[in-house]
This record gives C-alpha cells, sequence and structure tokens, in this order.
C-alpha cells in the first residue's frame, strides 16, 4: 500500500463541528477523531482527499427548493467532513446551478471545483466552459475534462492554454463504463494531461490491466466515477451481511467496502460517489477514513462481490 | 457518438424519480386551478367521441391542439427543460403536433359512424383514472396527479383515443406513438409500476387503427344515421 497523509481536518471531529455538536452518539464520542486520507495529485503534489462528490442525477432537481436545499445540505456535509473535490458536468441539467448554489451559500475555501467541457467544435467549448464557471459561481475552475473524450481533439489545446495562461490549474480527460479506452490510453501516453476519469469498481476491473498503470507511469491522476455502478451494486447487495474481513477495515456497510477498494488501489486519487443524501455523504466519507483493504484483501472483496451481486 | 452500441437506457436518463414527481407536484401547484378547465376540455373530447358531429369533432381537435401546445411550451419547455436537455426536442415535436391538431380541425374529413368501445375508454382512461395512477404509485400523492391537457401523458392517450375513432391518417399518429415509447423507457428506467401501460395504450391503439379496416362514412353524408 502506498502511503497515504491524513487531511489537517479531522472527520468526525469537523462532522460534529458542523452539526453545532448536537447528537453526538456514544459511539462517536468514544471513537477518536479519524483522518480522511488524501493523495498528491501525481503532476503537482497538491493533495487530495480520496472521496469526492459527484454530481450526475442526484443535483439535478430544476428549480424544486426542497431539491435545492437538500443538495446544499449535502454538499455542505461533505465540506464538513474534509472533502474538497466536486464534479460536475454541462450534461448534468441543474446540477451545475445547484452547486453553484452552494458554493455561494457555503463559501468552502477547500472547494477542488472539477467540471468538463462537453460540446463539439473548440470555439463553441470556449463559451461553454464560461457559461459553466458562472453556474458554479467560481473565478476559475481547478480541473476541466473534456467529457466522454468528445471533440477532444480541438478542446484539449484550448485547455492546456488556460493551464498555461493561469486561468486552469489542470486539465483532464473522462471515460465512463470502459468506453473508448483504447483511444483514452493513447491520449494518456501523448498528451500532457493531469488526470483521467474512468469508471472502476469491485465488478469493472478492465482498468486494471492497462490504464491504471498507465496513469501511476505517466504520473497522471485517476479519478473514479460510477464506483456503485449508479447504485446498482449497493442495491443488489443490500440483502447480504457483510463478511468478515469489513470490520478489519472498519467499513459497516458494502457502500464503504465498496469505495475503499477503490481508494486502496495505489493509482486512483479519488473516487466520486454521487448522493442525495446527507446520511450517504457521511459514509462515503468514512470509507475515505482508517484502515485500507491490503493488496490479499483486495483480491477478496472482489471475488465476494462478484459472487455475492 | 461512438461506440453507441455500449450505451443503454439508463446511460440517458438524467434524473431521478424523486427530481421527476417533485417536478410535476411544482408545476401543477402553478398551474392549478387550469385542472378544472383542463377537465371541461377533457369532456369535450370525450362528448366528440360519443357523438361523432363535424362540429363537435372541429372543436374538439382544437381542444387537443391546444393541449398539445400548451404542453409543448408550459411543460417542456418551461418545466422539464430543467431536469432533461432533450425537453426542448419534446416541446418542438408537441408543437408540431398541435399544427398536426389545428389542421385536422380546419380539414376533418371523414369519422366513425359510432364510438367504439376502445376510443371512449382510451379517452376516459386519460382524462378520469390517469389522475389516479399518482396514488397507485409508491409514495405517489394526488399533488404529483397526471392530468390531461395538464402534463403529456394522458394528453397524448386521449389524442389516440380522439385519432383513433376519427381514423386520422398516419402522420397524426407518428408523434403521439413515439411519445409513448419515449415516455414508457424514461418510466422504465426510474422503476415506476405503470411504466408499460403507455408504450401498451400505443399498441393498442395501433394495432385497432390497422385492424379497423371498415370504411369511415363522411359526416356530411345524408347516409350517417347520427347526422
Amino acid at each position: 500500500m502506498p502511503p497515504t497523509s491524513p487531511s489537517r481536518r479531522h472527520l468526525l471531529a469537523s462532522m460534529i463541528a458542523a452539526s453545532g455538536g448536537l447528537a453526538l452518539s456514544p459511539l462517536l464520542a468514544a471513537a477518536p477523531p479519524a483522518p480522511l486520507l488524501t493523495r498528491p495529485v501525481p503532476s503537482s503534489g497538491e493533495q487530495l482527499p480520496v472521496i469526492g462528490l459527484g454530481s450526475w442525477i442526484t443535483f439535478n432537481v430544476g428549480r424544486d427548493p426542497q431539491g435545492r436545499r437538500e443538495s446544499v445540505d449535502v454538499i455542505r456535509q461533505f465540506f464538513a467532513g474534509g472533502g474538497r473535490l466536486v464534479d460536475s458536468s454541462p450534461m448534468y441539467g441543474s446540477a451545475q446551478d445547484v452547486i453553484g448554489e452552494a458554493v455561494q451559500t457555503l463559501k468552502p475555501a477547500q472547494l477542488f471545483a472539477a467540471d468538463k467541457v462537453w460540446v463539439s467544435g473548440g470555439a463553441r467549448g470556449v463559451a461553454q466552459v464560461e457559461a459553466s464557471r458562472k453556474l458554479w459561481r467560481v473565478p476559475r475552475f481547478d480541473l476541466l475534462q473534456v467529457h466522454n473524450l468528445l471533440s477532444w481533439e480541438e478542446h484539449l489545446p484550448i485547455l492546456l492554454a488556460m493551464k498555461r495562461e493561469g486561468r486552469l490549474r489542470y486539465v483532464g480527460i473522462t471515460t465512463s463504463e470502459g468506453r473508448r479506452h483504447t483511444e483514452i490510453e493513447k491520449i494518456m501516453a501523448s498528451q500532457p494531461i493531469d488526470f483521467v476519469q474512468i469508471s472502476y469498481n469491485a465488478l469493472d476491473r478492465d482498468v486494471e490491466q492497462r490504464i491504471l498503470p498507465l496513469a501511476r507511469e505517466r504520473k497522471i491522476g485517476v479519478i473514479v466515477n460510477r464506483p456503485f455502478r449508479q447504485g446498482d451494486l449497493t442495491q443488489s447487495l443490500a440483502g447480504e451481511p457483510l463478511p468478515g474481513w469489513a470490520a478489519d477495515i472498519g467499513c459497516t456497510t458494502w457502500a464503504q467496502a465498496l469505495l475503499k477498494f477503490i481508494v486502496s488501489h495505489t493509482a486512483v486519487t479519488c473516487a466520486i460517489p454521487a448522493t442525495s443524501s446527507v446520511a450517504h455523504v457521511r459514509e462515503n466519507l468514512l470509507a475515505g477514513t482508517g484502515r485500507m483493504p491490503d493488496e490479499a484483501l483486495r483480491k477478496r472483496i472482489a471475488q465476494d462481490v462478484e459472487r455475492l451481486a | 457518438m461512438s461506440e453507441w452500441w455500449t450505451y443503454s437506457l439508463s446511460d440517458f436518463l438524467m434524473f431521478s424519480s424523486r427530481s421527476y414527481y417533485r417536478l410535476i407536484e411544482s408545476y401543477n401547484a402553478a398551474m392549478w386551478p387550469a385542472h378544472v378547465l383542463a377537465l371541461v376540455a377533457g369532456i369535450i373530447v370525450i362528448g366528440a367521441i360519443a357523438r361523432p358531429r363535424q362540429n363537435l369533432q372541429r372543436l374538439a381537435a382544437l381542444v387537443l391542439a391546444a393541449a398539445w401546445g400548451w404542453v409543448a411550451w408550459a411543460y417542456h419547455r418551461e418545466r422539464y427543460a430543467e431536469i432533461n436537455t432533450a425537453a426542448p426536442y419534446f416541446s418542438a415535436a408537441f408543437a408540431v403536433q398541435a399544427l398536426l391538431l389545428c389542421w385536422l380541425a380546419y380539414r376533418p374529413g371523414n369519422a366513425a359512424p359510432a364510438p367504439q368501445p376502445l376510443t371512449l375508454g382510451l379517452s376516459g382512461l386519460a382524462i378520469f383514472a390517469y389522475p389516479l395512477l399518482a396514488l397507485a404509485r409508491d409514495g405517489g400523492e394526488w399533488r404529483q396527479a397526471e392530468v390531461f391537457g395538464i402534463v403529456p401523458d394522458p394528453t397524448v392517450v386521449a389524442t389516440l383515443g380522439a385519432l383513433l375513432a376519427w381514423r386520422a391518417s398516419a402522420t397524426l399518429w407518428l408523434i403521439p406513438v413515439l411519445w409513448c415509447l419515449v415516455s414508457g423507457a424514461t418510466l422504465m428506467e426510474l422503476k415506476i409500476g405503470h411504466a408499460w401501460l403507455l408504450p401498451a395504450i400505443a399498441l393498442t391503439a395501433v394495432f385497432a387503427r390497422v385492424m379497423g379496416s371498415k370504411k369511415p362514412r363522411d359526416l356530411n353524408s345524408t347516409a350517417n344515421p347520427r347526422s
């Protein structure tokens, strides 16, 4: 296992602080504050918590005031728990605007804003990035990724130029559900990108063969989307009791075990589970704390999930 | 879209059932009491099917055109587009159907000599029973009721009943049938229990239309016992 450094923020202490110190359960009172683990961005060394926050479907609530309040609460809890990286896309409907509302309300100093460009044509990409930035209510993005490689030949040079000019900190590309991996590999091998976003979980492990080793070799950060196969994986495991190894790595739920499987891979920078539930954010963040599975246990987790899901 | 065969329906679903029904709920609240007017409009459509006279058919076709136009603008463009990037295209399709229905009102042509149980059944289902589906759904409530002339699904079902009764040409069927497939697929991905209903209705209506080989009588003809 690679060394992981604890963030200065301690997860439980932060959560307690965020809730005004109320409802301190005996369990929490007895537990020492657990540090949220971080990984360095390979190209810069900047530390990022291993658990981020996705926004596909969950934050697309339109103008619904209740849905927006709930989404802001989720983001509030995420930051309070030490989270930093929030990921979205122009493809996600109203999600960018909902995140922007949270940014405006919470003014989170630690936000790592990761968005995407998702349009044909470079010129339209520039306009889309600016529209997205306004929706996010941020002065600039930390990371911009070419969504699903759409027009990547046109977008990448523009994003890399933005990075050189200091208008952007990192550049990346994304795919999901195993699509276009050959092309992803070619770009990783030939372009000076900082991040690649891919789907990876205990069942979908193709990326272990080539993409994750290549990311390590080329010093490219890896963001993992769809860690629960959009909820299908946790749903299919819901009725199964947790195996004995779960307690050894401090997991009380399948979701935590699935996340620990992902973020314990040495090439992974962070996973970005999406949720509309404050309780699930807490649960996900806890997966970024404590003991991580070693290689032998990772294999066993994959075998068990394959057998049970 | 490369590797298109690797995409499934779920890849295109960009909102949760919770967001979807909350949207209908807030839209209903904003539209109220237009629902009363919509009910009256729906009864006019049923009346036109029950008593096939040309003037009534013209009026009902205009009512349906207004319903499609309203749904195109107020629902698809102003509301659904908040959570579905495809909604502006749906809005355009509904606007086209509204124009086609206006054309039908202008040139009503022939109609069936007598109302068929299926045509009345479809329209009745759309106008009276469809809103009750909200109560049958897990976690559903009456504020999320889907009402003819306000939201797409019952509007489309009532239209299919009318098109079947009036033996309308295939051009008028295309958009309603496509919508039944799109909406059915959406509800299926949202894991809504009655997702099968809309495609089943479309299939039934199309089958009845294809099988209805009797030549319609002209409403202007004196041979029509009801004219």
